[in-house]
């Protein structure tokens, strides 16, 4: 197991590197000499060859790109052009509220989305069943920028129970969680009604009714414990959508994080930073699913056998 | 007549989800097309003495901060999500549906080198590379369309390729090749026909979610840009009024999720009707 | 009185009738073979005498199922389910599918004793280590702890077996048990299935559609077609005196040793399926004796000798003929 891991993390090497060739490449496609996109206007002669020596800027692009790397590798990310710190200390300060709001919308998702899917499998076509698909329709067809708007003009406008954006309080968190999240409930409850149901019909479930069990037990005991694979095999290929979520929250709610940190530095053209929140989401993205492949694989023991 | 009648496209008529939705959807598509003429005002005229006002006989939506109409930029929003969302997707699938094809055809190193590129962006949310593309290419129509376009690149032509690989081993594919015929002859007479239906309705459903996505770059005020009206950016510049003018964000984001969810419906009524449920949906 | 004892069963899934009046008995300590070929209603019989008929969709649409003087049709649901497992007990055809692939196979035996026999942990797995011996399982504690995917299809059968045997079931309905496993291993699990009901004085209702392990196991036999029984009896009588012209053609198909190259024999045409039945006798299509009487007649289930029924239109003719 542990060489399986080891073996996809290197396997991840091939693919990081891809990826930092395309962001990159961003300052050297975007119109303009690529020294102005990285540096103040006004600025003096002296700190722009200071930036074309950190940078390799006169050299060949492929060794720009492997002087960028390396850089990267150190912690350098390069410099803000707006703000004039170090694009890595941003990094460092956003992260922890994204990872805060990820995290918490990933878990919210994940119990409420299997206890609801659960639930519609062992009801089903009962109103539980219905309401349950009503829901997952709405959560997975409603854009969750406007879900997290209506949700700010409804829970933070007018009846005032939280607030309306900013990271002062943990209060804060519940409404971004919870418009990430629901979009993440749908999909994970429409995947774990379906599989339960299609499990059902296997000839292992007619042995166990065949011994006895009731119906509510082998759903919830035996039924679920088969679901959740493929529940697992989806949210490690779909982990990029909290990525996703969570950038497009962070900016509606007026979040401090990666997210928000991006869609600004876009505006303003910003491009250090634009790389820098681009390749660390990236990371975040691929890590993921690494994981989720990681659990899936530890969690049959037909593929735990074939590991060995 | 008889032929129409069995066909899948009316037993999905029949039913209340395909014939409602797809009501909805041509009436909002009529609505795009014939703006000029349906909406009330135009959509750029300010009347600054009548600011953020509440929904009434005049502005049955109420007006914006610059006392512009919201039912006519909402209109006239249409058009531009309608358009970018059917052009992004139409060059998604027609891109990813030749990748796919290829890749799944010709196999061997083709496949795979194609293949590690798709499932690299396939991991990836759609926000995310669109992000990218955006900031390769700058904001405004156009970079809207490409981004979203590359977005959905991956879909399609994992989809494809799928239902290339499903069908290339039957029989009559073998036998078609053992009589002679030529690659794109077998790819086009034989494979495209069958591996197209699942593709083209995935297609259709994939158009929601990039009205979603043009919706989420005009919030970041990252796609079309202003005068040429937006329902992301009107919701935007709603969130300024959020509280004295809610309706210029809720407006638009109705719009949105009427439109999106006729299309979903409008979709699973067709994939029923087909019987391709586990041919579209990898996920 | 029977242990079992079923008369014009009936079951219905939709529209349709699968099985149309079935009728046997049986007695503790024997072991009555259900034969017929596919598609003849067995599995539909088997799932309605354990009460899952709902689970495929179907419903018992008449008759009535005695176990032990308790009527089975109608039963409520929690009854049932203290019988299942416990003095009735399933095995079933694809031992391949039917065990739960993500638990080890011991604890799929324990579950039997915990939940019928109010047994602990420690005596339920001790119970089962037991029965996997009995069963020629070597190394059972071993085994015990695998998992499904580990162990040939022989094996999984008798894990099936010793889940069926794990509640101290009094009725044993066995659907193909070996059905879906190699030649070699299939006279083995035949013979434990055969040693369990002598040793233990349990009663087998045996499935199959191998004329070959009827001959080598069963004391009765029911011939099933097209969902209504032709032929009921000894098995002796049943070799010796087949009554029922289906009956007659099936043991002709029985290949011999010493035959002929080239010379299998087989019945000429198909086993109908639901929607087409013929009327009157349902085998008449196939059958080479058929007269006008048989398109138009369904024939009774009449005794034609001692324990010996027949429902067929001519079988008094051959009987007679054959004293």
């Amino acid at each position: 197991m542990l060489n399986y891991a080891i073996k996809r993390l290197l396997l991840l090497v091939p693919v990081f590197l891809a990826v930092s060739v395309v962001i990159f490449m961003i300052i050297h496609l975007v119109p303009g000499d690529p020294i102005d996109n990285m540096i103040q206007i006004g600025s003096s002669p002296e700190q722009k060859a200071a930036l074309i020596a950190r940078y390799g800027l006169d050299q060949p692009l492929l060794l720009q790109y492997g002087v960028w790397l390396r850089n990267l590798l150190r912690g350098d990310l390069g410099d803000a052009m707006i703000l004039r710190r170090p694009v890595f200390q941003l990094i460092a300060e956003n992260l922890p509220h994204s990872l805060r709001l990820g995290g918490l919308a990933f878990l919210f998702s994940t119990v409420v989305g299997i206890a609801t899917g659960a639930l519609a499998a062992l009801f089903k076509d009962s109103w539980i069943d219905r309401s349950v698909m009503a829901l997952i329709l709405l959560g997975s067809t409603l854009p969750s920028f406007w879900l997290g708007l209506l949700m700010i003009m409804v829970f933070a406008v007018q009846l005032e129970w939280f607030p309306v954006s900013g990271a002062r309080s943990w209060t804060a968190l519940v409404l971004p969680v919870l418009t990430i999240g629901l979009h993440g409930v749908a999909l994970v409850a429409r995947v774990t009604r379906a599989a339960m149901l299609d499990i059902g019909r296997r000839d292992f479930v007619l042995m166990l009714h065949a011994k006895g069990l009731s119906h509510r037990r082998i759903q919830l005991q035996h039924v679920l414990r088969h679901a959740l694979l493929p529940v697992v095999t989806i949210l490690s290929l779909r982990i990029g959508w909290i990525v996703g979520g969570a950038v497009t929250i962070e900016f509606v709610f007026a979040r401090p994080g990666l997210g928000s940190l991006l869609i600004t530095s876009l505006a303003q053209r910003d491009y250090p930073v634009v790389q820098g929140c681009l390749l660390m989401l990236a990371m975040a993205v691929m890590l993921g699913t690494l994981l989720g492949d990681l659990v899936q694989a530890g969690m049959d023991p037909r593929v735990r056998d074939n590991l060995r | 007549m008889s032929a129409f009648a069995s066909s899948p496209l009316w037993r999905v008529l029949r039913t209340w989800r395909g014939g409602v939705s797809l009501a909805v959807l041509l009436a909002i598509a009529l609505a795009a097309i014939f703006a000029p003429w349906v909406a009330p005002y135009p959509y750029d005229i300010q009347n600054l003495s009548a600011t953020n006002k509440a929904p009434s006989l005049a502005h049955w939506l109420g007006t914006d901060e610059f006392g512009r109409d919201v039912l006519s930029r909402i209109i006239y929003g249409a058009r531009t999500s309608l358009t970018v969302a059917m052009a992004a997707i139409f060059g998604s699938v027609t891109l990813g549906m030749g990748l796919g094809a290829a890749a799944g055809y010709f196999g061997g190193l083709f496949d795979r080198i194609v293949t590690a590129i798709v499932d690299l962006t396939w991991s990836f949310p759609e926000v995310l590379i669109a992000l990218i593309f955006v900031a390769i290419l700058g904001a405004g129509l156009y970079s809207t369309m490409v981004a979203i376009s590359i977005a959905y690149l991956a879909q399609f032509a994992r989809l494809t390729r799928a239902q290339i690989m499903a069908i290339k081993s039957e029989t009559y594919v073998e036998a078609a090749a053992n009589l002679g015929s030529g690659h794109l002859h077998i790819l086009f007479r034989h494979l495209l026909p069958n591996a197209i239906t699942p593709v083209i309705v995935a297609g259709m459903l994939a158009i929601g979610d990039a009205i979603i996505l043009e919706a989420t770059l005009g919030f970041f005020g990252l796609g079309v840009q202003p005068p040429k009206p937006s329902w992301g950016a009107m919701m935007s510049s709603g969130t300024g009024q959020i509280f004295l003018a809610p309706w210029t964000i809720l407006g638009p984001g109705v719009a949105i999720a009427i439109a999106v969810v006729s299309i979903n419906l409008f979709g699973d009524a067709l994939i029923e009707a087909l019987d391709i449920r586990n041919r579209v949906r990898e996920v | 009185m029977a242990l079992l004892d079923v008369r014009d069963l009936s079951v219905s899934i939709g529209a349709l009738q699968p099985l149309d009046r079935i009728a046997f008995s049986l007695d503790k300590g024997s072991i009555l073979g259900l034969v017929g070929e596919s598609g003849s209603g067995k599995s539909l019989t088997a799932m309605a005498l354990m009460g899952l008929l709902p689970l495929i969709g179907g419903r018992v649409s008449g008759g009535s199922v005695r176990f032990d003087g308790t009527e089975l049709v109608g039963l409520a649901e929690e009854r049932y389910r203290a019988l299942r497992g416990h003095r009735i007990a399933l095995i079933t055809q694809n031992p391949m599918t039917s065990l739960d692939s993500m638990l080890r196979v011991g604890e799929q035996i324990d579950q039997v004793g915990l939940l019928h026999l109010g047994l602990s942990a420690a005596q339920a797995r001790a119970r089962s280590i037991e029965l996997l011996t009995q069963l020629r399982i070597p190394d059972a504690a071993t085994v015990h702890q695998q998992y499904p995917h580990q162990m040939s299809g022989g094996m999984k059968q008798r894990v099936v077996i010793a889940m069926a045997l794990a509640g101290d079931p009094e009725l044993i309905v066995a659907d193909e048990p070996t059905t879906a496993l190699d030649v070699t291993i299939q006279a083995q699990i035949i013979q434990i299935l055969v040693d369990l009901v002598r040793q233990r004085g349990l009663a087998l209702v045996l499935i199959t559609h191998d004329m070959g392990v009827v001959a080598q196991a069963c004391d009765q036999v029911v011939v099933l077609y097209a969902g209504r029984v032709c032929e009921g009896s000894s098995v002796e009588a049943i070799f010796a005196r087949p009554a029922h012209p289906y009956t007659q053609a099936l043991i002709a198909c029985i290949p011999r040793a010493g035959q002929a190259r080239g010379s299998l024999q087989g019945i000429a045409g198909m086993v109908p399926s639901v929607s087409n039945y013929a009327s009157g006798c349902r085998y008449h299509p196939r059958c080479a004796l058929a007269q006008a009487v048989c398109q138009t007649d369904v024939p009774p289930l009449r005794t034609v000798a001692e324990h010996h029924r027949v429902a067929c239109h001519f079988a008094m003719q051959d009987a007679a003929s054959h004293g």
